[in-house]
């Protein structure tokens, strides 16, 4: 794939770049410092691999003292800088460019404090999200957005693009979970941003950082909530003849005032992608599954079904199959959650994430099908689908051009149809340079310049992981 | 001068003279919280009393939207309709200022209003999703949407809420609902100190059961005793059961009394509204701060000033914070109390003599200061919206 374009490099700077190599070097560790080709190729593309661009350089700071220098010295130099986290950005956000240099947090990987009776953790901004539930598990309690990739991805990068998951029906993305982040600006100026309290003072610089995608500045510490576990959770399968009952259901579940936390929703190719690779028992003889999370103690969580499965049944449920063990559980959710890998075993695919009003679902996945099917491709559905925030995956061979160029229009259709219905190009993998060309879809002229300017107050120049979220035509720099 | 417009085009233009003009502009909503912040030396009023109307209500998606004007009650009275309500629980601040008039949802996401709630559910900007706003350009600019779930762009909506109409007019808002719980009851210990009082609510914030709400009221706040309150929300049976255990978890703090019904909803509208404070001289402050730290923070301060009173909402994270009017209404002290445990105070309630001079919100580290400078030019570069209202040049 070749559609999306990056700004062209700057010759002046590649020309330059033994001498910014050399300044660099001046401010970390040798080994903090990667400048061979080989040792940059892994930093050359995210999870969005049918892009890569080779970096300059790549710095894996250990201080936020570090990072501070090396953003200064970028900054002086003119040099662009691209913030990296683990590189599972499914949106490209952590690809680079030939003339900037890669700042990882991947070595900032502490967790510096674990606070119960306030309820709080503060960690380094290269901590995997999935560390910092087991760090408190053991104690009973977890850190609530939970992305599928949460055994890889960063806390920086999950505050990057404001990471959801499964759960987040009832907890919230990532937003809803940070109460503070240590922050440098891109003159190389630290500053805390929130805390252990609420509500940080005037303008709330801490929700406007969260979901910026690296291009105000580099988070390199954050503390943030930790909740109790429940007393205990059971995922519950509901295999339904068709979408459009599961679609329903979901409707008349929340309609009832129940919340479960999780609604997960899965579509006959997604379904036998996922019990193929994950045994989870999964029904085979549905069109559409439901996974539904309840928690609570046993009699609360039976309660809860109760009432579920009785909705469930006016809507045509067919099985309905509870987890009876941990063992059952890990399964069910090891299906879901590795959804995205296991499509991977079986063909090329691209990840598309709009959200849309829950009352369109069957409109859109009907539309959706369609719209696959007239580039002759094919599609496989999971979502989140309490909160609409569909992720249709689309399948094609990434050693056929045209059929890659068909998958990225059948995206962008898609997306198009998203934002038709009400809804949003992306609901938790950001817009990183996949979506950036869309985004005029969704704003006009007024809004983008609004969200410009606001950028321009932390980088006026645009080195801050400049290809990305912003066309790259109709920029303003104030 | 009062501008009342009724549509958003001519918002548009009312803003667009008055920034050729280069006046300062107020804008209101109720006019319920207009003692809030910096007084200001507006010279126009911009009002959304004609901007009114719910626009948007889809119970089985969980959203409402509506103009900004639209007053709150209606919003609450339409939801509750449908077994619904706001997530974060706004507080009325009539009371505690003693002003008359409807409070607006715009005003609500304008101050990021919330309530006891906040711990648990969020703040207002948490279910804030969608913003239309008039920027000091004159051009309508949207952020967000009506889908909770949505990443693209960067999100203004946080910037907007809290921001008391220093960054423009708002004409529209949408936020996340939620299903109104099927059952209420709140549990009561008496006689606990601060300290005992935080440990039983930090305790039960960190226990499966899910208190929505947590608050202690010191003796001689609304009782003569000390009074303790965790507050459940669920379905019927899970109340029940969840209070017995946490009854059983915090045995050692003596056995709860536990109201519910109309007993339960005074008492934490009081809490919420902070009515113990309402119609006194006082001045009234609202910090911030870790939870554990609630009880430190008070006893310096009512070591330096004298005649504070005080009860906690949020286990002990919010202080409310009555103290006489006089001087610099405590600020200092208030602000040297919080400096070793980190948090922040708000100057809610003095007299405008004292507003004028005491920075109101909490003062800002420089390099924030700097940024927020930049985006208060970034939407208003006349600065002409709500001029020094939140900060001196903001
Ligand atoms: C310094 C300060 C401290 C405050 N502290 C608290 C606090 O501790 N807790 C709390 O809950 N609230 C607080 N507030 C918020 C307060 O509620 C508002 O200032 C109040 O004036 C709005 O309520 P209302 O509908 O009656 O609206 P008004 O009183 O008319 O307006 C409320 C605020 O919202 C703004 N506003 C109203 N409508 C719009 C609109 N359509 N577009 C943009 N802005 C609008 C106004 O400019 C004003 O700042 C504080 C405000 C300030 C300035
Ligand atoms: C198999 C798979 C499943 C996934 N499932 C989910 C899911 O369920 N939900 C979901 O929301 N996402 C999901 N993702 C997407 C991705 O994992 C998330 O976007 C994740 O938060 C990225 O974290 P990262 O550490 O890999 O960041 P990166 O990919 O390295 O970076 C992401 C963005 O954040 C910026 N950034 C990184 N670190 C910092 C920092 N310290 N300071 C400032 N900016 C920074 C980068 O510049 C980039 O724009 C999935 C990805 C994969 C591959």
């Amino acid at each position: 794939m070749s559609a999306i374009a990056f700004p062209a490099p700057d010759a002046g700077i590649l020309a330059r770049r033994d001498a910014i190599l050399a300044g660099l070097s001046a401010l970390v560790a040798p080994d903090a410092l990667i400048t061979s080709e080989d040792e940059r190729r892994p930093y050359e593309t995210d999870a969005l691999t049918a892009y890569r661009r080779m970096p300059l350089a790549v710095v894996l700071p250990s201080t936020t003292q570090e990072v501070a220098a090396v953003l200064r010295y970028c900054a002086e130099a003119g040099v662009p800088v691209v913030p990296r986290g683990a590189g599972t950005s499914l949106a490209g956000g952590a690809i680079p460019q030939e003339d900037a240099v890669v700042i990882g947090v991947s070595k900032m990987n502490r967790i510096l404090e674990i606070d119960y009776a306030n309820r709080i953790a503060r960690v380094q901004a290269g901590v995997t999200n999935l560390a910092v539930t087991g760090a408190v598990s053991a104690d009973g309690f977890f850190y609530a957005p939970d992305p599928s990739s949460q055994l890889a991805c960063s806390i920086g990068g999950n505050i990057g693009m404001n990471s959801g998951g499964a759960h987040c029906l009832k907890y919230g993305v990532t937003t809803n979970n940070v109460l503070g982040v240590t922050l440098v600006m891109l003159d190389g100026s630290i500053v805390d941003i929130g805390g252990g309290h609420l509500d940080a003072p005037g303008y709330d610089l801490l929700g406007l950082i969260v979901g910026s995608e690296g291009q105000l500045g580099i988070v390199t510490e954050a503390t943030v909530r930790i909740l109790r576990q429940a007393e205990g959770a059971r995922p519950v399968l509901f295999g339904f003849p068709t979408s459009v009952e599961a679609g329903a259901a979901v409707a008349a579940i929340i309609g009832a005032g129940i919340i479960p936390v999780a609604m997960e929703f899965m579509d006959k190719p997604a379904i036998e992608i996922c019990e193929a690779f994950a045994h989870a028992g999964y029904p085979m003889d549905c069109g559409a599954l439901l996974i539904i999370e309840v928690e609570g103690s046993e009699a609360e969580m039976d309660a809860q079904l109760a009432r579920i499965v009785a909705i469930a049944r006016e809507h045509g449920v067919g099985t309905v199959k509870e987890s009876r063990s941990a063992m059952e559980t890990a399964a069910i959710w090891k299906g879901r959650k590795s959804a995205f890998g296991a499509t991977g075993r079986i063909a090329d695919y691209i990840c598309m994430d709009g959200t849309i009003p829950t009352g369109q679902l069957p409109f859109v996945l009907e539309r959706m099908d369609e719209i696959v099917k007239g580039y002759g491709l094919r599609v496989a559905n999971v979502f989140h689908a309490g909160d609409g925030n569909l992720h249709p995956l689309i399948l094609y061979n990434c050693n056929d051009p045209d059929e890659a160029q068909k998958a990225e229009q059948a995206g962008n259709d898609i997306l198009k149809l998203c934002v038709e219905v009400g809804g949003c190009l992306t609901g938790e993998h950001g817009v990183g340079i996949e979506k950036r060309d869309l985004m005029t879809v969704q704003f006009n002229e007024a809004d983008l310049h609004q969200q410009m300017r606001v950028r321009a107050v932390f980088d006026p120049r645009w080195l801050l992981n400049p290809a990305k979220v912003f066309p790259l035509e109709g920029r303003i720099a104030a | 001068m009062l501008h009342t417009p009724s549509t958003e085009a001519q918002a548009c233009a009312v803003v667009a003279s008055i920034v050729a003009a280069r006046v300062p502009l107020a804008i209101r909503g109720g006019g319920t919280r207009t003692g809030l912040g910096r007084p200001d030396n507006a010279v126009s009023t911009l009002s959304s009393a004609g901007l009114t109307g719910i626009t948007l209500y889809e119970p089985a998606e969980m959203v409402i939207g509506a103009r900004a004007g639209t007053p709150l009650k209606l919003i609450e009275e339409t939801l509750a309709e449908r077994g619904q309500m706001l997530p974060f629980e706004p507080m009325d601040h009539r009371a505690v200022l003693g002003t008359e008039g409807e409070p607006t949802i715009g005003a609500v996401a304008a101050g990021n209003i919330s309530g006891p709630r906040r711990i648990n559910a969020g703040a207002a900007r948490d279910s804030l999703i969608g913003v239309r706003l008039i920027n000091g350009r004159g051009e309508l600019v949207k952020s967000g949407g009506r889908v909770m779930k949505n990443v693209t762009g960067l999100d203004l909506v946080k910037l907007v809420a809290g921001s008391f109409g220093t960054l423009g007019f708002l004409t529209e808002v949408t936020f996340r609902v939620l299903p109104r719980p099927e059952r209420v009851v709140t549990l009561i210990w008496e006689g606990l100190s601060d300290e005992a009082a935080v440990t039983l609510l930090s305790a039960a914030l960190g226990s499966p059961f899910e208190p929505m709400a947590a608050a202690h009221l010191p003796g001689g706040i609304g009782a003569d005793e000390a009074r303790t309150l965790l507050r459940l929300e669920n379905f019927t049976a899970s109340v029940g059961y969840r209070a017995a255990e946490l009854a059983r978890l915090l045995k050692r703090h003596g056995r709860p009394e536990l109201v519910e019904g109309r007993a339960s909803e005074t008492l934490w509208r009081e809490v919420r509204d902070a009515a113990v404070f309402a119609g006194t001289q006082e001045a009234v402050w609202r910090l911030s701060l870790a939870p554990s730290h609630g009880p430190r923070a008070t006893a310096a301060i009512a070591r330096a000033v004298p005649g504070a009173r005080w009860f906690y909402d949020w286990g002990g994270g919010l202080i409310w914070l009555a103290v006489p009017a006089e001087g610099d209404a405590g600020a200092a002290a208030i602000r040297a109390a919080l400096k070793p445990l980190g948090g922040h105070a708000t100057l809610v309630r003095a007299p405008d003599a004292v507003r004028a001079s005491v920075p109101v919100f909490e003062p800002l580290a420089e390099p924030l200061m700097r940024v927020s400078a930049g985006i208060k030019k970034s939407f208003d570069p006349a600065g002409v919206f709500e001029p020094g209202r939140m900060y001196a040049g903001v």
